[in-house]
């Protein structure tokens, strides 16, 4: 109703308080496909689910390498999120070049946030369509941080974003406590599974999903395919052993000797706040 | 007032001796590691060599300063190459943006006198010599600073090729063998070590091949 009166514009507040252009931002983001991202005392793990426009072109590159310490997962307009990839990426350079050493991950992620805001507050801009997961390592230890079009951030134990991104929040909701002992591997592995949370029943594949790893003593990278498909391979067995599974929403802890690794247990879910930014 | 003359410079000579050889699957680098100012000494432990990419090596000598902010701002243009590019820079490409890089300061120029040594995309050893003001040529050999004077007509002794106008055409690296190559090199230094006083200490010596790098030290005469 009054949505449309007050939503021209990015500086137009509505009379509730609102920006609905930073939130119509916000909805551009949940459109992009998921990516997650998990963090140990020692190692972040970040995922997503590749989306190619046909079966001719190749996926969408949604994995950003800023610096060996720093990564970034994106949902939402890509072009967007090369564009900060490339400015954070400047930054990290720039800083290592004054000051010899990393620059530490939360300072970055301001500096991403505070360029986000310039947006919903310039008559001439308009906010970035992209959610960002940065996760990265310094001398405090492992983070991951959501930026989000608003201008917020939030320091997460692990997150998703993007289309159907609830199924991996809901799993990694479940399984969060347990990540900070987490060991590498045993991450990865809850990334994937995570993945598989929001393809919603279609199979696993190692072409359709990409995931990365930075840590101590591991510079941040991607993992190649074969790595993968080979850890989804070890899932398959586990769940084929179990009975027919290919239940989406982790319904595969219920199933009897779940001692594979990655089953998952039912549990509550959370709240999605009301207005975004307020979250 | 009679016009007065600059009581200050804003460069300093830090001496050294630089040199690099091309080989047909190898490059030999080598400085010394003495850092002087005028008459005194002041570290007997610096390395003059930077690795720039996976298979490219710079040896540099002139005023340290600006050879470190040099090596710095090629190091940080290399990690944006990677970033675009996916992939290490080659040599030559280095060769070209480092030739770039010192024309860019052309009226206020790195006191840096650089030898750029490396394999090229085929494998094949290559070294390519510079002025402080990126003037550059790829060769088969090189070497640049306080000793190049007497370790240049020395190289060129062992290592020059006949005439290029004598057919065919001679490739622009040495027939020589790896091991040889690094001898030529302890040899070149040790005599430039007896009459450069700026040369001397301890020799460092980098070699690429297609196993990778490696280093190597030897001890120089310390007067």
């Amino acid at each position: 109703m009054f949505r449309n009166q007050y939503d021209t514009d990015v500086t137009t507040w509505s009379p509730a308080g609102r920006l609905f252009q930073v939130e119509y931002a916000m909805e551009a983001m949940k459109q992009g496909s998921a990516a997650i991202g998990l963090r140990s005392k020692t190692h972040v793990v970040l995922g997503c689910v590749n989306k190619a426009n046909s079966e001719l072109s190749s996926h969408q590159k949604k994995i950003f390498k800023v610096d060996d310490h720093i990564g970034l997962a994106i949902a939402g307009l890509t072009a967007d999120g090369r564009v900060l990839s490339r400015y954070m990426r400047n930054e990290c350079i720039n800083y290592n070049f004054t000051y010899e050493s990393p620059l530490p991950v939360g300072r970055l992620v301001v500096q991403l946030a505070d360029k986000a805001q310039v947006c919903t507050q310039r008559s001439w801009k308009r906010p970035y369509g992209v959610g960002l997961l940065v996760a990265g390592l310094d001398e405090s230890g492992a983070h991951l941080y959501y930026n989000c079009p608003s201008g917020n951030y939030f320091e997460y134990q692990a997150f998703a974003i993007g289309s159907r991104s609830q199924a991996a929040k809901t799993y990694l909701e479940r399984r969060f406590e347990n990540f900070t002992d987490s060991s590498r591997d045993d991450l990865v592995k809850d990334a994937i599974t995570a993945i598989r949370e929001t393809l919603q029943g279609e199979t696993l594949k190692s072409s359709i999903c990409t995931i990365a790893v930075v840590g101590v003593g591991e510079p941040f990278h991607i993992l190649d395919q074969g790595t993968v498909q080979q850890i989804i391979d070890t899932f398959e067995i586990a769940a084929e052993q179990e009975g027919p599974a290919a239940e989406p929403d982790a319904a595969t802890g219920r199933d009897t000797a779940a001692e594979q690794g990655t089953a998952a247990d039912q549990g509550g879910s959370t709240d999605e706040g009301v207005a975004p930014m307020d979250i | 007032m009679p016009k007065q003359q600059a009581n200050w410079s804003p460069y300093d000579n830090n001496g050294g001796s630089c040199v690099a050889v091309a080989g047909a699957d190898y490059c030999v680098i080598a400085a010394d590691t003495r850092m002087s100012t005028g008459y005194i000494i002041l570290t007997r432990d610096y390395s003059k060599i930077c690795k720039l990419a996976d298979k490219c090596v710079m040896a540099s000598s002139g005023f340290q300063a600006d050879v470190k902010a040099l090596q710095k701002h090629l190091a940080a243009r290399h990690l944006i190459y990677q970033h675009q590019h996916s992939k290490q820079m080659s040599c030559p490409a280095m060769a070209q943006l480092l030739s770039n890089t010192l024309y860019y300061k052309r009226f206020f120029p790195y006191y840096s006198f650089n030898v750029l040594g490396g394999l090229d995309n085929e494998g094949k050893g290559c070294v390519f010599t510079y002025d402080a003001v990126g003037s550059y040529e790829k060769v088969g050999y090189s070497s640049q600073g306080s000793g190049s004077t007497l370790i240049m007509p020395f190289l060129d002794n062992q290592l020059k090729s006949p005439s290029p106008l004598l057919l065919p055409v001679q490739d622009a690296v040495t027939p020589l063998a790896e091991a040889e190559a690094v001898d030529l090199v302890k040899t070149v230094f040790a005599s430039a070590s007896e009459r450069d006083i700026y040369t001397g200490d301890k020799l460092e010596i980098v070699v690429i091949n297609a196993d990778g790098i490696r280093r190597e030290y030897m001890d120089l005469r310390k007067d």
